[in-house]
């Protein structure tokens, strides 16, 4: 797509050209007219020797030989060029001295200060927010530190609490206990007090039952006491 | 006839103006050009910069990095004591790099294929660095040629060598301006009546003018690297020489 428009360009560039090259020619074939070749003539040396001879500035300084010399290397020329490359380039040195460039300094300038100023802005901020959580770490470490203390307290509290408890519950339950002991070896004393008794009733019962008599209290108490007597040894 | 591939290079006069003892001072097209380019730097300067806006557009940013770029250049060369020197290289390499340029388009006038264009250019960067390094430094600026460290038999010759390769400057610096502009569109000229020619001998002539007339298409793209090319050359060899104006001892 690209090549054949740039295949067409050339063609009608080299199409142009052709079309060109004999006006060019015949142009130049004419005498000289218009402002070049009308105000070119140097009169003084009167050297008019063809159209295209005239046209060149300090042609006629060579004695209108065919050929006016290389161009470039002809003295003629170079006060004219001297004097105006003097005017333009001292202009030239003058305006951008004094307008263009320090006007196209000032903008680098304003723009890098620009940047500058929002760095030092951004590092202000970040400074600011490092700050702000130096302080937060501070007041976390610091609150932390105080719900420390106010558990420890708490927790010693109650330790003490539950051990000032335990201790009275102790001290009651020994009391309880100590009661209960007593009470225990009460009764039992009171039930082996009621043994003998028992025993007798027991005995006469028994041999109610075997021989059909009732023995005497007498005996059975004296009976029932030899045996205890002997159990207890 | 036009075919010629030096007519190009002919001044000619539209007025005459002053004639001082036989120096003619006439407006030229040289002069109409030189004016030209004047105009057109500091008119597209100007209307580039003309919004100032904090974020360049296209046109705004080809002017900053034009300055920065000189700026930059002269900075390293010549350090920031060498930056009195900005305007002067900045205006140097926009006249030269505009003059080139302007030159490519057909039917224009390359003034820096002209040797006084140049030579005059080239002798106001050496006047500039021996008037300022006589100015700034006296006949300090002198240890320019005295380089330090060198034994004492040796020095004369040293010497020697320092103010020929010093005196060269403005030859090379002018001549290598001049040389690359005219070859090129001389070049130019040559191929182009080469394609006139060869199509004015009928149809097989005009097939035949294709092959220069593509080697045109190619020297125009070259001799447009050439031009930026030189003129970037000469600002950089600007600012190295008025280093040494600024730093005369080696």
């Amino acid at each position: 797509m690209t090549k054949t428009w740039k295949l067409t360009v050339a063609a009608a560039l080299m199409g142009l050209a052709l079309a060109a090259a004999p006006a060019v020619a015949s142009d130049s074939a004419k005498p000289s007219s218009g402002p070049a070749g009308a105000a070119v003539a140097q009169q003084d040396h009167g050297a008019s020797t063809g159209a295209h001879v005239a046209e060149v500035v300090g042609e006629a300084a060579h004695g209108g030989e065919h050929k006016g010399g290389f161009p470039p290397f002809n003295p003629a020329t170079f006060g004219s060029q001297l004097a105006w490359l003097a005017v333009s380039f001292g202009v030239l040195y003058l305006l951008m001295s004094r307008v263009t460039l320090p006007r196209i300094g000032r903008i680098l300038e304003e723009r890098h200060d620009r940047i500058a100023r929002d760095l030092a802005e951004a590092s202000q901020r970040r400074a600011e927010s490092e700050a702000a959580q130096i302080a937060y770490e501070k007041a976390l470490t610091e609150a932390r530190g105080k719900a420390n203390a106010i558990a420890g307290e708490a927790r010693n509290r109650l330790n003490a609490e539950t051990e000032t408890n335990r201790k009275s519950l102790e001290a009651a339950l020994t009391v309880k206990l100590e009661e209960a002991e007593a009470r225990i070896s009460s009764t039992k004393t009171d039930a082996l007090s009621h043994v003998r008794g028992i025993a007798v009733d027991t005995a006469q019962t028994i041999v109610n039952t075997l021989v059909g008599t009732t023995p005497g209290q007498q005996d059975t108490e004296s009976a029932v006491d030899q045996v205890l007597s002997r159990k207890a040894a | 006839m036009n075919i010629d591939p030096i007519h190009q290079f002919e001044v000619q006069r539209y007025a005459d103006l002053l004639r001082v003892s036989g120096v003619s001072f006439s407006f030229t097209n040289a002069s109409a050009f030189m004016i030209g380019i004047v105009g057109a730097i500091f008119l597209f300067l100007t209307f580039a910069t003309r919004g100032r806006t904090l974020v360049p557009g296209r046109m705004q940013s080809v002017a900053e990095m034009s300055y920065e770029f000189i700026a930059k250049m002269v900075r390293d060369s010549a350090g920031n004591e060498g930056m009195v020197f900005f305007p002067l290289v900045f205006s140097l390499f926009m006249f030269v790099f505009v003059a080139n340029v302007i030159g490519l388009v057909p039917y224009t006038f390359t003034i820096t294929a002209h040797i006084i264009v140049t030579a005059a250019l080239a002798l106001l960067v050496i006047g500039t660095v021996v008037i300022y390094g006589f100015w700034r430094h006296g006949t300090h600026f002198l240890h320019l040629f005295v380089p330090s460290g060198v034994p004492s038999f040796l020095l004369p010759f040293v010497v020697l060598i320092e103010v020929v390769s010093f005196l060269s400057r403005p030859i090379s610096l002018s001549l290598r301006l001049f040389a690359n502009m005219l070859a090129g569109h001389i070049a130019l000229k040559v191929f182009a009546f080469f394609v006139v020619g060869l199509s004015s001998a009928g149809i097989a002539g005009m097939f035949g003018a294709t092959l220069p007339f593509f080697m045109i298409v190619a020297l125009t793209a070259l001799e447009l690297l050439v031009a930026v090319l030189q003129a970037y050359v000469f600002a950089v060899l600007t600012s190295i020489y008025l280093n040494d104006a600024v730093h005369p001892g080696h």
